[in-house]
């Protein structure tokens, strides 16, 4: 059906009016990367675009060093909860054995105990694991996710139980089929939980805010948070660059998979 | 042939043989399926119900500032908890905020996914740029926001100056800052609500669509008869994970606010925080953790029992 | 020999619910053994416990002499083909037929030969390298057959393999699979729900109801000599038309369904004086039209069917609708009274109650099954 022109210039005018005022913030953020601390406190338009807050940045505060420490955490944390999560959903769809259903619903129980409820004894945990200030502490504590196993569940469930008869019958263990014929089949689905795996990591605050210290494994949005605090003079635009650099590998990944984490949310949340 | 022999080798079993054969498959399978499980059981009893116990534990003690219990105090705790006037305030700037972000965000976000749904040239730049407020971290957001609201050169009030209005000190009147606080929430939050909206949008069978056209149906008739109530999973979803969300923010409170000003933006998991990591008071912390916990956890529960998510488990 | 031996075997879920009972059947070496039942009727679970995928809950199932009960599938030494072919979608076809053999070790040189044999013999050569999402239903099928020739194993079990194809494929394949069978010698267990099939290509037929055993044996068997009103409704194409029968000593007529009057020959007195509820039915083809035979009855037409090579024609009788299968084309339109010729030599008698064959068709022995 095609719709009439007139119709469509009212949907475009909302549509793009919507997103100017979405887009706003960040588009504001950007171009204050840019520009003079002069131009910004007279609130002027730009006079004049450099690349100077960026080097002052990476300049003053470790930054690139916390961009390490936020890649490496959320890679790891990705990889934990993918293997975790997916052992997990293949026990819960492909093995049958008794105690699974209780299993089950210990897993959605888990969903009712917010991080933040807990984080008391877990800070202690870590403490007295040592591990203030180390990767694992900022890691292990997000493998195990029962949203993940969700999804993954939901996923696996559509890969026909005769693929696993046809294994059995051809003398396949359960560990290998695991790895050689679901993961492989279920792909798509891994990449949506990687990708969204690692916009959450990335994106934490209260924990690294916990467990770190210093400088040595402090995530970039701790970082962040300290450039603002430190910056005596306020400088904004040295601020703005240090958030730019910490918003684009989540703005890159998330313009790459919009449509297969729409996907993948909306199923895992819902189906 | 080089397979046969697997059968052949197998010698007359008795009836009794087989019982026992199988009770030892069943525990072979228990096994396995332990094996396949326990990297996630073990995680979360050490990360999850651990925690989770011993914060109930703890809410019955005061503790040194190591978090070492020393003295049982029952229910003193949550009594102290209850008349102190600051949680009091916490507790109702939480719910005032859970008021102020979970039903606009949602107005917004529906007005994008319906908008965004139609089929027109482009739209999928228009769906990015929706959802990119999803790939913001709380830190960026809220410092983008700091700008936005900055007393003097901040974006907003120089809007207001230029219309003649008096500048608002957004972040440091107690009237307004629960506000800036929960317009930021809502921005930041739009991405994602949107995002799941859209797939539940998308989802609606095209069929009804075509057949109420057939039948000479308005837009808005369509609107209001199919596309909401085809939604309402979806929806309900939404609000629930929203709910949930505002409940436990903490990280636009940390950098815009702290709190403050006179703990009108106080809100529970921030009020936890500082107490416990702040104050070093662990016991009344945890009393509070039990409150959040609770909270969070009817929550849950309201979800599973309206939201069929539970039929969809299974 | 026997190759697959089934003693009582049983299967119940929760100890409540009985889904096979007392199953006993033995299948020979080479044989094309088809389980046939409507859906529900436990048949594909049978398949299943012969193939190790469902544990048998009472009984013995042996293969090759030995009791398998407790063997996991892969030691029963057979090759199973699914009905939605189960290819692995992520492996091109190449890599699905030599699935098997590589999880079992098979030598690589061993498996390069069988697969340039299997290859070769499916029609598959040109394929290998595709993706099943790249091939056509037939192609698929194929693929999945192929997948089960290359293990070499002596007994195949067959799932339904045909009901995702179209019609007009099923025919063809039914022949193919017939042919592979044979040629391999191959010990088939197929299992299906469409009667058509299990008709033409069983050597033996299973009847399947409710989880018990309704009848095994020949096709031909079947159809002319139906062990009960469910094999006799169940096998044949249309299915045999029944009525309730009621013998009238008086008149020395039996009334079917209070409308038609048959005239009763003395040989059959004394199966009409031992039963008094009796069910008869006769096969569409032994409604005969008036063309030489003497005329018995006139009945009304209801609908009319023309396939080109034969008509077939319907009746009210009573509540029942029976069905006349006629060769070659007739001017017949609805609502016509047509003389056909009926007589008691071509009913079955069936017992109402138990739903037991009392007497079969007298013309079934004699005529139909031509020796050459």
């Amino acid at each position: 059906m095609t719709m009439p022109i007139s119709k469509k210039i009212i949907f475009y005018v909302l549509l793009a009016v919507s997103g100017i005022i979405v887009f706003a913030p960040t588009l504001m953020a950007f171009m204050m990367s840019f520009m003079s601390n002069k131009d910004i406190m007279t609130g002027s338009l730009p006079t004049s675009l450099s690349f100077d807050n960026y080097v002052k940045a990476f300049g003053q505060f470790p930054l690139l060093k916390y961009l390490f420490n936020s890649f490496f955490i959320s890679i790891i944390i990705m990889i934990g909860q993918l293997l975790l999560s997916s052992l997990a959903a293949y026990a819960f769809v492909f093995l049958e054995f008794k105690g699974r259903d209780l299993l089950f619903y210990l897993f959605i129980a888990t969903m009712m105990v917010p991080f933040e409820a807990s984080i008391i004894p877990n800070f202690h945990i870590i403490r007295d694991l040592g591990w203030i200030d180390t990767y694992q502490g900022l890691s292990v504590p997000f493998f195990a996710m029962a949203f993940g196993t969700f999804l993954l569940r939901q996923n696996f469930r559509q890969i026909p139980k005769e693929l696993r008869e046809a294994s059995q019958i051809a003398g396949m263990g359960d560990f290998k089929f695991y790895l050689t014929v679901v993961l492989p089949v279920a792909k798509t689905s891994l990449i949506t939980l990687g990708v969204y795996g690692f916009l959450t990591s990335w994106n934490m605050y209260l924990w690294p805010l916990l467990s770190t210290t210093n400088d040595s494994v402090r995530t970039v949005q701790i970082g962040l948070k300290q450039l603002q605090t430190q910056e005596q003079l306020n400088d904004w635009g040295v601020i703005m660059a240090g958030a730019i650099i910490v918003v684009i590998p989540t703005l890159i990944l998330l313009f790459l998979g919009q449509k297969k984490l729409q996907k993948g949310l909306t199923e895992g949340a819902l189906k | 042939m080089s397979m046969s022999n697997a059968v052949v080798r197998t010698t007359e079993l008795k009836q009794l043989d087989f019982e026992q054969i199988k009770k030892k498959q069943r525990t072979k399978s228990f096994l396995k399926g332990m094996m396949f499980l326990l990297p996630s059981i073990v995680l979360f009893s050490i990360f999850l119900f651990y925690p989770l116990l011993r914060t109930i534990y703890l809410s019955f003690f005061l503790t040194d500032a190591k978090g070492v219990t020393t003295v049982f105090v029952g229910f003193d705790n949550f009594i102290n908890m209850f008349s102190s006037p600051i949680f009091i305030q916490s507790i109702q700037s939480t719910f005032l905020f859970v008021l102020y972000t979970v039903p606009v965000t949602i107005i917004i976000s529906l007005f994008l996914a319906v908008i965004a749904n139609e089929k027109l040239k482009g739209i999928g730049f228009f769906r990015t740029i929706y959802s990119s407020t999803m790939g913001i971290s709380v830190a960026a957001a809220s410092v983008f926001w700091l700008y936005l609201f900055h007393p003097t050169i901040g974006m907003l009030n120089v809007i207001l100056g230029t219309l003649g209005f008096e500048n608002i000190g957004w972040l440091t009147d107690p009237t307004w800052a629960l506000i800036a606080v929960s317009v930021t929430t809502i921005w930041m939050n739009i991405g994602f609500t949107f995002l799941i909206l859209l797939g539940g949008l998308q989802s609606i069978d095209t069929y009804l669509y075509e057949s109420a056209d057939i039948d000479g149906a308005g837009y808005f008739y369509k609107l209001r008869r199919i596309t909401i109530p085809m939604l309402s999973p979806t929806l309900f979803f939404v609000v629930t994970v929203t709910i949930i969300n505002a409940f436990q923010t903490f990280g636009q409170i940390d950098i815009l606010t702290q709190g403050g000003p006179q703990n009108t933006t106080n809100l529970i998991v921030y009020s936890i925080y500082r107490e416990a990591f702040v104050n070093y008071q662990f016991g009344s912390a945890s009393a509070q953790a039990v409150v959040l916990f609770i909270i969070i956890l009817l929550m849950t529960l309201l979800q599973f029992k309206f939201g069929e998510r539970k039929v969809h488990y299974q | 020999m026997s190759q697959v031996e089934l003693v009582g075997i049983s299967k119940s879920y929760d100890k409540q619910k009985s889904v096979l009972n007392e199953i006993d059947l033995s299948i020979e070496e080479g044989e094309f053994f088809v389980l046939v039942g409507p859906s529900g009727s436990g048949k594909s679970t049978l398949l299943r416990m012969i193939a190790g995928l469902e544990e048998i809950t009472g009984g013995t199932l042996k293969i090759n002499s030995n009791v398998v009960n407790h063997l996991p599938p892969k030691d029963r030494n057979l090759s199973m083909v699914f009905q939605n072919y189960a290819l692995y979608p992520h492996l091109s076809v190449e890599q699905n037929i030599l699935f098997g053999l590589n999880a079992k070790k098979v030598d690589k040189k061993e498996q390069r030969k069988r697969l340039v044999e299997t290859a070769q013999m499916m029609g598959l050569d040109e394929l290998l390298k595709r993706k099943p999402k790249e091939l056509s239903g037939g192609q698929r099928q194929r693929v999945a057959l192929a997948r089960s020739v290359v293990s070499e194993a002596p007994l195949c079990l067959m799932d339904e393999p045909l009901s995702n194809l179209d019609a007009k494929l099923r025919a063809h394949m039914r022949v193919e699979i017939r042919r592979l069978q044979k040629r391999l010698g191959l010990t088939m267990v197929y299992v299906t729900h469409d009667q058509v099939e299990a008709m033409t290509m069983g050597d033996r037929i299973m009847v399947l109801n409710d989880g018990k055993i309704q009848q095994v044996g020949k096709p031909i068997t079947l159809y002319n000599e139906p062990a009960n009103l469910f094999v006799a409704s169940f096998i044949g194409s249309p299915k045999m038309n029944l009525g309730k029968a009621v013998y009238k000593p008086d008149l020395r007529q039996l009334m079917i369904e209070e409308k038609l009057a048959i005239d009763v020959d003395s040989t059959y007195l004394d199966i009409l004086s031992i039963h008094k509820n009796l069910t008869i039915g006769i096969r569409a083809e032994h409604i005969f039209p008036c063309v030489d035979e003497k005329q018995t009855h006139q009945l009304e037409v209801v609908n009319v069917e023309h396939l080109g090579n034969e008509t077939s024609i319907a009746f009210d009788i009573g509540l029942e609708l029976w069905t006349a299968k006629w060769p070659g084309q007739w001017d017949i339109n609805v609502g016509d009274s047509v003389p056909v010729h009926i007589t008691m030599e071509n009913f079955c008698f069936f017992d109402t109650k138990t739903g037991e064959l009392i007497r079969s068709a007298n013309v079934g022995r004699k005529q139909e099954v031509a020796a050459i």
